[in-house]
């Protein structure tokens, strides 16, 4: 949706921008890109911008599920159902609040692990002495084509207490889990299990006391946990290999006649230049396991004892089962906004001179595509200084 | 630049009211005119079901179609992959199928925002349900639809494990003591004695024989009783003798995949266990009890019925169909197809006589609870479940006690 909304924007304002003072030119063009543009903005707003307006107004409203959410005789109830949700020690609130701890140890394991995996797997799959490099390259990226319906059935049976997981364990006389079926925190594990010290025991945030937020995740959503770093890392790998070729052999060979040996190279040269990448995957990271719903939908439906319970699967769950719509539309409203400050935090982190970096980058490639272009296209030349001046300075 | 943003978000908005105003036309609200003074018409009738398979399928369309040919209007069904959803869809566009299986789940939800009609007291064949699945789908007095069909559960036993231990037709067990000196012998090796699943769908049962449960006679909240309070503490013993076991824990999905892989001799599930014997696990020999009595018998009780939407093109039709799927021969005719239980009392001498085996499961009907079916009742019974999972290292009391806590925010 991203880039679409993003070619949106470039084509209406690219023309704009080098048309400069021919303000009616500049119209025209504009006009015109907008007529390009028109179909997908009408897609957008019937299949984007209205039901995200509907689930606006059922979070603060009573429907209740029969008929249009604007029909008549549907309420206002102003802040209620986000009340319900955020506030108090209901059972709603005590749901919403599993749910967000559950999340948020999936979120805070599978990212870093996804990440570096991905970045391990694109710098293996690129090295030039590697024989049979397609078929690793298509390896990898398997488990991403693969629906995660069929991929969470495949590891219900992997990870069933007579499954393949606890054989292979078994051989190291390791006694495996009941993956599946264990809501032990692995904290709590850790720690021994028990009931913790008295001082974590008074209900904290959401009604949850301070003992339970510690758990961790449960050994369900470890099961979880692995299965997106197995499902996602292709996907990324693939996003790291593009920009590891992007980035050229000559850099690095240079790099090596500067006598750097190939963990500085990595860090100062590869790493720096990755950056942007790297924001990219995070971010693609951090949004997609906020979102996790069709695991836990098909493997676990919120259990064992509600530890592999997440905000979407339990916005579906209020409203589709317990026909509690104003509550599940509030419930997705908060995921989105939890999302935007996560998405937020770590672009404060180390996205910020991000933009800087990209746009350098993007610059010296145009220039470089621009005189290849001049050089063996016809005509090819009209277009490179136009692109590149059109950036301006920085 | 912005000129241009601006205009086009103020046409998105436009488009976006006009949609609003233009979709909203065509929504009434429910009315509550008997079915019966409505003019007949010849609509075609829709039923989505969610079936336990085909031999289910099979059986309901035969069923429908039979009705179809006697009535002169047309009838298709429907087989819900996820029921719940389709038929909330159905309900929120205002166009859903016109009679749909409800579970006692689902009836309050949807009673309560409108989308079912009232239609109970206008069946003909009232009088003959079992009173105790009538009151499982009255919502705020009103009897909404016609029992389907419903189940109980009952002690099932694996023959040959109970001779092999030395057990007869006597020992049986019918009270407490005897069912935990039973499991003590049926335990051998990994092997336990009694294995159910750890949620209030079985466990429930040791509430309701110990006089308790999670609602009083006149619906109240009264999940920290002390007769709960020895149900599960008579659970939690057994558990920690190692003579029972939850499902769960076994590694099997339910009570009767435990039974019929022989990881317990005993199990504690409702008469669909049987299609999963004869198809699954013809090997197993099994027989069938009546649950042992705590202070009093009890068991629980499932059903499902026939809701008719508020919204329904053709209810004159709907009901008329309902009544005929609801006949003691087409009740007798579901039950040899797929093995359910009929509803209605005028059916169950003959039920007894074609399926002696299944007698235990329906003297259940007798002595069974329905479980809490208020709005809301699902998430507290869900949070109930979650905990019961620990209930080996956990005090009862303080699972009860916040189970009184969130079900009294919905039953008063």
């Amino acid at each position: 949706m991203s880039t679409t909304q993003g070619l949106a924007r470039t084509a209406a304002s690219a023309p704009a921008r080098s048309a400069g003072h021919h303000s009616r030119l500049n119209r025209a063009q504009a006009g015109a890109g907008w007529l390009f543009v028109a179909p997908m903005v009408v897609v957008l707003g019937i299949f984007l911008f209205l039901p995200v307006l509907m689930a606006a107004w059922v979070s603060v409203s009573d429907w209740n599920g029969r008929g249009a959410p604007w029909a008549p005789g549907v309420n206002f109830v102003g802040g209620r159902n986000y009340a319900d949700v955020l506030g108090g020690q209901g059972l709603a609130a005590r749901d919403f609040g599993v749910s967000i701890r559950n999340n948020l140890y999936y979120v805070i394991l599978v990212v870093p692990i996804q990440t570096a995996l991905s970045l391990v797997l694109a710098f293996l799959v690129n090295k030039r002495a590697l024989r049979a490099k397609g078929f690793y390259r298509t390896a990898f990226y398997f488990p991403s084509v693969t629906s995660s319906v069929a991929i969470t059935v495949l590891w219900l049976f992997l990870f069933s207490a007579s499954g393949a997981v606890n054989a292979v364990l078994g051989w190291f006389s390791i006694n495996g889990p009941n993956w599946f079926a264990d809501p032990d925190g692995l904290i709590h594990l850790m720690l021994g299990g028990g009931d913790g010290p008295d001082w974590l025991q008074a209900p904290g945030l959401f009604g949850i006391s301070g003992w339970e937020w510690l758990a961790g995740p449960s050994v369900a959503m470890t099961a979880f946990i692995l299965m997106a770093v197995f499902t996602t890392s292709g996907t990324f790998m693939l996003l790291f290999l593009a920009s590891l070729q992007a980035i050229g052999e000559e850099t690095d060979e240079a790099a090596m006649v500067d006598g750097a040996n190939a963990w500085q190279r990595f860090r100062y040269v590869t790493l720096p230049m990755l950056r942007p990448t790297i924001f990219t995957v995070l971010t693609l990271g951090t949004i997609g396991t906020w979102q996790v719903f069709d695991q836990i939908y098909t493997g676990t439906r919120g259990g064992p004892a509600k530890t592999t319970l997440t905000p979407a699967y339990l916005s579906y769950d209020a409203a589709f089962v317990s026909q509690d719509w104003g509550r599940g539309a509030a419930i997705a409203f908060v995921l989105f906004a939890i999302i935007v400050a996560f998405t937020a935090l770590q672009r404060l982190i180390l996205g910020r001179d991000n933009d800087r970096t990209s746009r350098r980058i993007e610059r010296a490639r145009l220039q470089a595509t621009a005189q290849t272009a001049a050089h063996t296209v016809p005509g090819g030349s009209a277009a490179g200084p136009t692109i590149g001046s059109s950036d301006g300075p920085s | 630049m912005p000129r241009t943003t601006r205009a086009a978000a103020t046409s998105l908005a436009a488009a976006t009211l006009l949609c609003l105003t233009a979709c909203s036309n065509g929504f009434s609200s429910a009315n509550q005119t008997p079915i019966a003074s409505e003019s007949a018409n010849t609509n075609p009738v829709t039923v989505l079901i969610g079936s336990s398979g085909d031999a289910e399928t099979t059986s309901v369309k035969t069923a429908v179609a039979a009705w179809s040919a006697k009535s002169g209007i047309q009838a298709e069904v429907k087989v819900a992959s996820d029921l719940t959803q389709q038929a909330t869809q159905g309900f929120a566009g205002g166009k859903p199928d016109d009679v749909l299986y409800v579970s006692t789940d689902q009836l309050a939800g949807w009673a309560k925002n409108g989308s079912l009609e009232p239609y109970g007291d206008q069946l003909s064949n009232k009088a003959d349900f079992y009173p105790g699945l009538v009151k499982a789908f009255t919502y705020d007095d009103r009897f909404y639809c016609a029992p389907k069909d419903f189940s109980t559960l009952a002690l099932v036993i694996n023959k040959s494990m109970w001779s092999d231990a030395g057990l007869t037709d006597a020992d049986v067990p019918t009270t407490w003591d005897q069912l935990e000196a039973v499991a003590k012998k049926l335990t051998k090796g990994k092997r336990v004695g009694l294995a159910f699943s750890p949620e209030i769908a079985r466990v429930g049962v040791f509430m309701a024989q110990a006089g308790g449960g999670l609602l009083s006679q006149d619906g109240k909240a009264q999940a920290d009783a002390q007769a709960n309070v020895d149900a599960l503490t008579y659970v939690k013993k057994l558990l920690s003798e190692g003579v029972a076991a939850f499902s769960s824990d076994l590694g099997a999905g339910w009570g009767g995949e435990a039974f019929g892989k022989k990881m317990a001799a005993m199990t504690i599930e409702g008469n669909w266990i049987t299609g999963a014997m004869t198809s699954t696990y013809s090997s197993v020999q099994y027989t069938v009890a009546e649950l042992p009595a705590g202070t009093q018998k009890g068991t629980l009780q499932f059903t499902n019925c026939w809701g008719i939407a508020a919204d329904a093109d053709n209810k004159a039709g709907a009901l008329s169909l309902v009544e005929f799927l609801t006949t003691t021969q087409q009740q007798l005719t579901f039950a040899k197809d797929f093995g359910v239980m009929p509803s209605v009392q005028s059916a169950t001498e003959q039920y007894k006589t074609d399926n002696p085996a299944m007698v235990p499961f329906i003297n259940g009907a007798q002595y069974a609870q329905n479980l809490p079916s208020m709005a809301g009742a699902a998430d507290v019974l869900k949070d109930f479940n979650s905990q019961l999972t620990g209930l080996k290292g956990k005090d009862p009391k303080t699972i009860l006690a916040s189970t009184q806590k969130n079900l009294q925010a919905v039953a008063g």
